[in-house]
């Protein structure tokens, strides 16, 4: 039997590639910059130039990356002025940063379009997701701005504007939502290359190149224009806006004549004498329009008008499409303008409505949707509900409880999606492939049969163990539905990861009767004695149908390690039978060697060997017993409620609902009025995704402190103690006599804290104590976690109790000695195994009590800051980091801002104490004379502080005793730490990090470098080494690394320390400690492996050993003090190579795949990459000779 | 290499392929790219093997990149396609060594064997017959099972053994040697069953990289010692006891390092000797210096070919045939003067 034919045009893509496709085929220049959620155009741009894919004329684009936005935007402003077609894509600040150019590409009469997958500004938290509060903030630049709705609007929609700029000279902005229509897959038509090329007129290229810039026609472009003309000049534009409509019309209707689709500025559907009707823009009208389809059919008279074309507002064609019978109208934005009148699309049609007469009796407005929050059919009936009412609220939220401002509509009930549609919901893990298999799922139906196809995926917010939940639904007509599948509509469910059970309501979004697989390691016979009682009791209301598949032993057994994508991926076609099984497995396998022909046989044939065993596996399960008795207080919020039983108030209230799942429940009550949180709540989260973890076996220890330090999690943790202390101790705690003479007499315990390991085991793959009867048995070794489990969270609650040993009495600078201090940032959800995250611990440990941070966006700023919890915590005094994320490019300055505070806080507390001094007599001198050098100095301070509070509480009422009371805190000593990576030092921040270099003042620069941009995954930064693949260096990246530690050295009074923990930890932690003593500027560069690099992160710290001993990074301080001592500065760490660059290289992925893809170019890039080492170790060992001879102090300005 | 009517000749048959002399470079990275052919051919080489196709290699590579591209896909919101670029071609399959083989065809003029070192019996047959297609003149299988299972008898191994070369056998038409291990009970009859099944060769023997322990580091580590003229004795044992026994062509490996090794081989019953650790440790020049120290000895005591030679020494030829069996050992036992 053969499938049905799907037409052949049609395209299973995602809205990124729908519109990347037309864009890199209608341009000739193409400057990118990453930014979720638009990353994905630019990425697939630049593969396909790489890969030599030509344009719709025949040649390749030409594909730069640049360093920020801001310089995207200026490249293609150059490249349009000399002649050429050219985009750009971004989204959120990144569209912020392009701002000045679109203003200018405007004025200018310049086409191009700049695709957006709209997302929201950060304001008072950052957010990746989807709303248009970017492209709204784009809306006054003159940019005509065009709206997709859905993945197939998003293609020929971007070709509608790339036709329409060039005729109408005007630039576009082509917008879709941010990951529900850039990231959903959908099944579309595609449009061809040829159809591409010919709906653009070559004339009026021509005209474009002959506006351009040209030294033998020159022209003057961009002048100065004095008051007597720039107003006439600006209002010369008019007539280009006024026709802008009629142009865009026309390519719509040619688009429509060509592929049978009619497109209009403004769509209407619904009723024709509808009397309410909503407004909208976006991929929110697939939910209104399901809503008013429903409704007529029940006999409602209600519609929505879609706007596509938002800039100009034709407010005669918006007239037109709105039925004259319209009593009240609701416009909904998916943006939020504090102190507006009504947003800005309300307003628009406010305007629109006015110009053209009558208004309807009722207009009103409405947020909805921000930051890609759901927006269902139910909340698109509140909002009709609403129109309904005598007197509706003017403005209005819907699809949140605002029981503050009360803004918000009720939502009721349910809505029934349609019956012929089928519904499935997949929960899995980010690393198990399962969104993979989804997509391929979704392909093949999409591809491969009539049948209409949609697939979203959500991810939670960690990068180590991240959930993921796949929504998909396949259907006879095409999928509107721009929302999650709700609660009971999914007619299948699957759970591809076990453990899920004991967390997950996995249960909630099954429909009666629904079927149900689990990926399960028992049986069919033998699993529901370990199910659950509450999946079980649930399983039996819902009359679920249950059916298992030993996905991770099938995908074990072919060595596939955890992608148990395939596997489950037949079990899938199987139980949902959209397809017939004998020809989705012909089709598995055939996207199987698609997907994977090329990277060898050997992994197709493995997978196709999984594909052969699933229907063996998977087997139903008949429920033999019924729910055990007793087992109550199982569910997942159960638990979650009896864990965070003694848990701070806000966690209970808020933290807990957001770990459950649940934070759309939130109302607005429980939230935070400016962002601020608490911090010291990542331990609250305990996610468990560890299978293994390290024990402790003390008689081998020997005291080290090495996994301490090297712990990515702050999940092992040393204390040194009272043998007394062991009293208290449960059965089972682990102790030994302490080594050294400072400790002699103590107790000494290395302790996991089971729950909130990862399992990476980068501790014990560091650990040298290595027992002399077994060599494989170290003094930590990994052990399956189920073992000792309920015994180690008993130990770690009580070593949770045990004091810490005073900071004051610790050695800071030895590794030892930092150790002991308590990490005040753990238990992140970083990458398990992140090579970041040890050096964001270690300055925790050493400063962590008196630090501000301000920290780049990026993976520190997401594992850092991301909801529900945060890993920055406290001591047991309640000290701890106070931490910041202000934006990408601007985090030096940020945290120079914050030191400049400081320092101005100080001095005028200073100054007060001055005044006081006759109220205060010695402690004001002792506080003003304080020496702060080290943590003895520091404790006294704050021991003053306390004093001087009390002191200024019993004082008569004086003004300057209540605002010394205010600034008492700047008496002590703080520790700003800008903290970032390579993307922000290098590329986007680097102006500024720079200037803040040349500032002199005491700030400590933290430069976690990964060689890489990796949280929008894996994009070349200036900071990737020569030869490295990454995106947008598909190739091997060409040129050499830049060495920023060269450049803040040249300054000459910048302390600068490149680190690698893994090389040299007593180096590490001593740079750590000079560069805070550095009373100037200093800059750590700590080379940070990531999972980009393509190595087992378990072999993290012996691969940056490599990396040192190859010189490929050397390992070096660069100390001011020594300068002024008449000694050289630069004092190299690490000695000259002793492997060679490929020794180092050929054992990472980045470097290996190139040797694999192009031998010939691996070649040639490891040569010159070994000559850069050779040159720079050359450098560097004349540079330890060198001596300064002039001043580079900072003088004082008067 | 011609032969003059005062020279002897020194040709040779091997795998039915007729050589100039038996002194061919053994698998090594020395043949693993055309230039070193090139200088090895002009050095004289009667024949090239070039270095083991491992499919273990092979499918590494491939699952590594599997792994690498597969486990970051998707693994967070922000990086839903993981973190390489996607390449079309990836090079993981025999492409490279197929290149080498076409290309050494194309541009050498002495046979060209290939070697390979399989794992699964699927891959054995699938890559005998891409090099077979690439024109090989000879295949060399590279025999590599260690048996480390107590579980599995010196039967199971040998079956194994058989099978393969039996279902290689079946796969391709191209001359079949046997690189084996000196790990056989019963050597011999495993000589003669390899042959039944459809050996055209044998190569003695495959000199397993060893390990060893790092006392520093506390680990074991691979180690790999050129082979050097004292371990030609176990070659010799065998190339004796089985020239004359066996129905297809013998080649020696390990501790070929000059003439005189090379003569004592073909004394033995060798129809070919390879050379690894030789042109390492002198450079290339060693073939020709090999070539002539042959020449010259078989020159000198009379010879007009080395066929003459060739097994006149064997056990069968020589009249004490138990020197080549156990009591050889004893007698040196006996023998031997410690130096105290």
């Amino acid at each position: 039997m053969t499938l049905p034919v799907a037409s052949s045009r049609s395209l299973t893509i995602d809205g990124n590639e729908a519109a990347a496709r037309v864009a890199h085929a209608l341009s000739e220049v193409i400057a990118i910059y990453p930014i979720t959620p638009a990353s994905a155009m630019g990425e697939l741009a630049d593969e396909w130039s790489q890969k030599g894919t030509p344009n719709a004329w025949g040649t390749v684009p030409e594909v730069i990356e640049m360093q920020s936005e801001a310089g995207a935007a200026g490249a293609i402003h150059g490249a349009l002025q000399t002649g050429a077609l050219a985009t750009t894509f971004t989204a959120s600040q990144g569209l912020l940063l392009m701002l000045p150019n679109m203003y200018k590409i405007a004025g200018e009469l310049t086409p191009t379009v700049i695709h957006v997958a709209a997302r929201t500004i950060a304001t008072h938290a950052l957010s990746i997701f989807g709303d248009h509060s970017d492209v709204m903030g784009a809306r006054q630049t003159g940019f005509a701005m065009l709206s997709s709705a859905t993945v197939q609007e998003a293609q020929d929609l971007a070709l509608v504007a790339h036709s329409a700029t060039l005729k109408s000279r005007i630039p576009f902005l082509h917008f879709f939502d941010g990951f529900r229509t850039s990231h959903e897959v959908a099944k579309i038509e595609a449009l061809e290359i040829g159809e591409l090329r010919d709906f653009i007129d070559p004339a009026l290229i021509s005209a474009h190149r002959d506006r351009a810039l040209n030294p033998n026609r020159p022209v003057l472009r961009g002048s100065a224009q004095n008051p007597d003309v720039y107003f006439q000049a600006r209002e010369a534009i008019n007539p280009f806006y006024a026709a802008l409509p009629g142009i865009v019309q026309q390519e719509m209707d040619r688009l429509a004549d060509l592929t049978g689709r009619p497109y209009h500025l403004f769509e209407y559907l619904g009723h024709q004498q509808a009397d309410r009707v909503i407004v909208i823009m976006g991929s929110g009208s697939g939910a209104v329009g399901e809503t008013v389809l429903d409704m007529v059919a029940r006999g409602e008279k209600v519609g929505m008008v879609l706007v596509r074309l938002y800039r100009p507002f034709d407010a005669d064609r918006f007239r037109q499409v709105l039925p004259d019978s319209v009593a009240a109208l609701a416009v909904l934005d998916r943006t939020k303008e504090p102190g507006a009148v009504g947003e800005p699309l309300y307003t628009d049609v406010i305007a629109a409505l006015a110009a053209t007469g009558p208004i309807p009796p009722t207009v009103i407005g409405g947020r909805y949707g921000l930051s890609s929050k759901e927006f269902t059919p139910a909340m698109a009936q509140a909002v009709f509900d609403e129109l309904a009412l005598a007197k509706p609220a003017r403005q209005f939220t819907v699809g949140i409880i605002d029981d503050v401002g009360h803004t918000s509509l009720t939502v009721n009930g349910t809505w029934n999606e349609a019956e012929d549609v089928v519904r499935a919901v997949l929960f899995g893990l980010g690393s198990d492939g399962t969104v993979g298999a989804n997509k391929a799922s979704v392909k093949i139906i999409g591809d491969k049969t009539p049948l209409f196809a949609q697939g979203y995926f959500v991810y939670d917010s960690k990068k180590s163990g991240s959930r993921t939940v796949s929504h998909l639904r396949f259907g006879p007509r095409p999928i509107n539905s721009s929302y999650l599948i709700g609660s009971g509509q999914a007619t299948f469910v699957a759970c591809h990861q076990f453990h899920f059970l004991e967390d997950v309501d996995v249960l909630e979004p099954a429909a009666q009767g629904a079927r149900f697989l689990l990926n399960s390691p028992y049986p069919a016979d033998k699993v529901w004695d370990h199910l659950p009682a509450w999946f079980q009791a649930r399983l039996l209301d819902k009359e679920i149908e249950l059916w298992v598949v030993d996905a991770a032993g099938i995908a074990r057994d072919e060595g596939l390690g955890g992608r148990i994508n395939t596997v489950l991926q037949v079990c899938f076609f199987y139980l949902t039978k959209v397809l017939p099984i004998d020809d989705a497995i012909a089709a598995i396998k055939d996207e199987v060697a698609k997907a994977y022909g090329k990277r060898g046989e050997v992994v197709v044939r493995r997978n196709e060997a999984a594909v052969d065993r699933a229907l063996q596996s998977l087997a139903k399960v008949t429920v033999s017993r019924p729910v055990a008795n007793g087992h109550t207080g199982d569910s997942p919020d159960e638990k979650l409620a009896a864990r965070l039983s003694t848990a701070p108030d806000f966690v209970q209230r808020v933290t807990q609902m957001m770990m459950a799942g649940k934070g759309d429940l939130l109302p607005v009550s429980a939230l935070p009025v400016d962002g601020t949180f608490p911090t010291n709540t990542a331990r609250w989260e305990k996610r468990s995704i560890g299978d293994e973890i390290p024990l402790w076996d003390p008689s081998i220890c020997i005291d080290c402190a090495r996994c301490v330090l090297v712990c990515p999690h702050a999940a092992i943790r040393i204390k040194i103690f009272d043998a007394a202390t062991l009293t208290q101790a449960p059965a089972g705690f682990l102790s030994k006599a302490a080594d050294g003479r400072e400790y002699a007499g103590r107790m000494l315990t290395v302790q996991v804290a089971p729950d909130d390991c990862t399992g990476c085991g980068v501790c014990v793959q560091i650990c040298p104590a290595i027992s002399k009867e077994v060599a494989k048995h170290k003094a930590i070794d990994m052990t399956p976690k189920f073992e000792s489990l309920e015994r180690e969270r008993a130990n770690f609650d009580f070593f949770l109790e045990i004091p810490d040993i005073p900071k004051s009495e610790l050695k800071l600078d030895t590794v030892k000695g930092s150790q002991l201090a308590q990490p005040l940032f753990e238990f992140s959800g970083a990458c398990a195994g992140c090579g970041e995250t040890p050096y964001v611990k270690l300055l925790s440990q050493m400063f962590g009590d008196r630090a501000l941070v301000a920290n780049a966006t990026g993976c520190s700023s997401i594992y850092g800051g991301n909801l529900p919890t945060t890993p920055w915590s406290v001591d047991q005094s309640g000290r701890g980091p106070a931490w910041s994320n202000s934006l990408f490019e601007d985090n030096a300055e940020f945290g120079l801002g914050m030191r400049l505070a400081a320092d101005r806080l100080e001095a005028d507390a200073k100054l007060l104490v001055t005044a006081l001094l006759p109220s205060l007599g010695d402690l004001a001198l002792d506080l003003l004379a304080a020496d702060q050098s080290d943590e003895a100095g520091i404790m006294a301070q704050r021991d003053r502080v306390g004093r001087l509070r009390a002191a200024l509480t019993t004082m008569e009422p004086d003004p300057l005793a209540g605002r010394l009371e205010a600034v008492a805190d700047a008496l002590i000593k703080k520790s700003v730490w800008i903290v970032g990576g390579d993307g922000w030092a290098y590329d986007i921040g680097f102006g500024g990090l720079d200037h803040v270099m040349a500032s002199g003042r005491d700030v400590n620069i933290l430069v976690l470098d990964t060689e890489v941009y990796s949280n929008t995954g894996g994009q070349a930064s200036k900071s990737t080494p020569r030869a490295a693949v990454a995106k947008f260096a598909a190739g091997g990246k060409s040129t050499g690394k830049k060495d920023l530690g060269q450049i803040a050295m040249a300054y000459g009074n910048v302390y600068v320390g490149q680190i690698a923990m893994g090389a040299n930890m007593t180096q590490t932690v001593r740079a750590f400690a000079e560069a805070e003593a550095h009373p100037g500027v200093s800059l750590i560069i700590a080379y940070s492996p990531c999972i980009a690099h393509g190595i087992e992160m378990v072999d993290q710290m012996s691969q940056q050993k490599r990396a040192t001993e190859s010189g490929y990074w050397p390992l070096y301080r660069y100390d001011p003090a020594s300068e002024a001592a008449g000694k050289p500065g630069l004092r190299l760490d690490s000695r000259a190579p002793t492997i060679r660059f490929k020794d180092f290289a050929e054992k990472e992925g980045r470097f290996a795949m190139l040797t694999r893809a192009n031998p010939d170019r691996a070649a040639e890039l490891t040569a010159r990459a070994q000559q850069d080492i050779d040159d720079r170790w050359h450098f560097y060992e004349q540079l330890v000779n060198v001596h300064r001879t002039a001043e580079y102090a900072e003088v004082d300005d008067q | 290499m011609t032969t003059g009517p005062n020279d002897v000749d020194l040709s040779t048959r091997y795998l039915g392929l007729d050589l100039a002399h038996p002194v061919v470079p053994s698998a090594s990275p020395l043949t693993g790219d055309l230039d070193h052919l090139h200088t090895l051919t002009d050095a004289g080489a009667a024949a090239v093997v070039l270095p083991s196709l491992f499919e273990e290699q092979l499918e590494h590579e491939a699952m590594a990149i599997y792994h690498g591209r597969e486990w970051s896909s998707g693994s967070f919101q922000e990086a839903t396609t993981g973190f390489w670029p996607e390449i079309d071609e990836y090079n993981t399959g025999p492409g490279p060594y197929l290149d080498l083989i076409r290309a050494a065809k194309r541009e050498l003029t002495v046979p060209v064997i290939a070697s390979l070192n399989g794992t699964s019996r699927g891959g054995w047959t699938l890559y005998a017959k891409v090099l077979e297609d690439a024109g090989v003149d000879a295949l060399e299988l590279n025999i590599y099972l260690i048996a480390a299972d107590p579980e599995v008898s010196s039967g199971e191994i040998e079956y194994r053994y058989l099978q393969l070369v039996q279902t290689v056998r079946e796969a391709v038409t191209v001359p079949l040697a046997i690189k084996l291990g000196p790990f056989f009970s019963s050597t011999a009859h495993m000589a003669r069953r390899l042959v039944e099944v459809g050996a055209d060769g044998l190569v003695l023997f495959n000199r397993f990289y060893q390990p060893d322990i790092d006392l520093d580091r506390m680990e074991v580590v691979p180690n790999l010692v050129l082979s050097t003229p004292a371990e030609l004795r176990l070659v010799l044992r065998w190339m004796a006891i089985l020239h004359g026994n066996v129905a297809c062509s013998l080649a020696a490996t390990t501790g070929v390092d000059g003439p005189e090794e090379v003569i004592k081989l073909v004394l033995a019953g060798a129809d070919v000797t390879m050379m690894a650790s030789g042109l390492l440790r002198h450079g290339p020049v060693r073939l020709r210096q090999t070539v002539d120290g042959l020449r010259s000895w078989l020159q000198d005591r009379g010879y007009e070919s080395l066929a003459q030679a060739k097994g006149s020494l064997s056990q069968k030829s020589v009249p004490d045939p138990t020197a080549y069996e156990r009591a050889n050992y004893m007698q040196t036992l006996v023998s031997y003067s410690p130096p105290w």
